[in-house]
């Protein structure tokens, strides 16, 4: 397993927290899949104090927690979120999020290597969740990540993988950088994809969260991750356009 | 004095950051900021609130 900011993760699976039908059913869906790291995030505390119930929750859990800057659209509101995440979940990570686009919540890309510049010179460890653009990784890792996160397909849209190509020329680009596809994840296929690939993890919430039955969702997930790590591990075949043949046709009977 | 908390104007008689959240009864993990600036919880005993104010306290919460 690759190391993030001089850590292992127990497996490639990063989930996020948010959109399950019940706090019993996300927690049941961590345990089930075995997920190692949670992705959570920050909110106005409200009269009802939700937010140290979930807290609670989630320390239970005994994995490993990645707040994110979800929602920020300037480098001054993802630099204070971030610092306001530092100080709540007693980390340094931080899944940095700056949102360009309203859409297709398409990275600010500029603001995003401004910001994890400004973050990792202040201690942070970053994971920028970006785009599959080469020269911004490149950027991003001169700002003083050690992680880069690329986008599958928009979040929450399940369409997978969207450009395989640049991921894989991402991939080659960067051999020693522990890479993560981050959102766009619908199938547990799009997960193994990303792991064939050769990428170290996957992060994921919708596909789960939103699933008719997130547990099994989870697993599925999880089963497909592993599957996928394992081939690319195992060194796959070249595709090919014409047959041939598996069964050796040496010693074959002549009966024409 | 009137200050707007988590975007709701209130009439508050705290001076200091952390005496608001006392007064709000607000306990456990949260992070605060004044006028869109983070302040430490180090420093919240310190930080004077002014008039008009706008504080932000937040909390965990689910994230993706």
């Amino acid at each position: 397993m690759a190391s993030f900011y001089g850590t292992t993760l127990p497996n490639p699976l990063m989930l996020g927290t948010a959109q399950y039908p019940s706090p019993a059913i996300l927690e049941r869906a961590f345990r089930e899949s075995g997920a190692g790291v949670a992705t959570v995030s920050l909110r106005r505390e409200g009269a009802g104090r939700a937010g140290q119930a979930f807290w609670q929750m989630v320390q239970d859990l005994g994995v490993l927690t990645l707040p994110n800057t979800a929602g920020c659209h300037t480098v001054k509101e993802a630099v204070t979120t971030a610092h306001m995440a530092r100080e709540v979940f007693d980390t340094t990570w931080i899944k940095l999020e700056l949102i360009g686009h309203t859409d297709s919540l398409q990275p600010d890309v500029f603001g995003l290597v401004e910001a994890a510049r400004i973050l990792s010179e202040d201690g942070f460890q970053v994971f920028p969740y970006t785009t599959e653009d080469l020269i911004i990784g490149e950027r991003l890792l001169d700002a003083g990540c050690e992680v880069l996160m690329p986008w599958g397909a928009p979040i929450g849209s399940g369409r997978g993988l969207n450009n395989e190509y640049a991921l894989r020329v991402m991939r080659a680009e960067f051999p020693d950088v522990p890479l993560v596809v981050d959102a766009g994840i619908g199938l547990p296929s799009h997960a193994a994809h990303a792991m064939e690939l050769g990428f170290d993890a996957v992060l994921l919430n919708t596909a789960v969260a939103r699933a008719g039955d997130p547990v099994a969702m989870a697993r599925a997930m999880m089963g497909a991750i592993e599957a996928g790590k394992l081939a690319h591990d195992a060194d796959p075949i070249e595709a090919r356009d014409m047959a041939e043949a598996s069964t050796p046709v040496i010693g074959k009977a002549f009966l024409t | 004095m009137k200050i707007v908390l988590n975007g709701e104007l209130r009439e508050v008689a705290a001076t200091t950051l952390s005496a608001l959240l006392d007064e709000c009864d607000f306990t456990g993990r949260v992070a605060t900021a004044v006028n869109e600036d983070f302040i430490p919880a180090t420093l919240r005993g310190s930080h004077a609130l002014q008039d008009g104010d706008r504080v932000e306290i937040v909390s965990p919460m689910q994230g993706g």
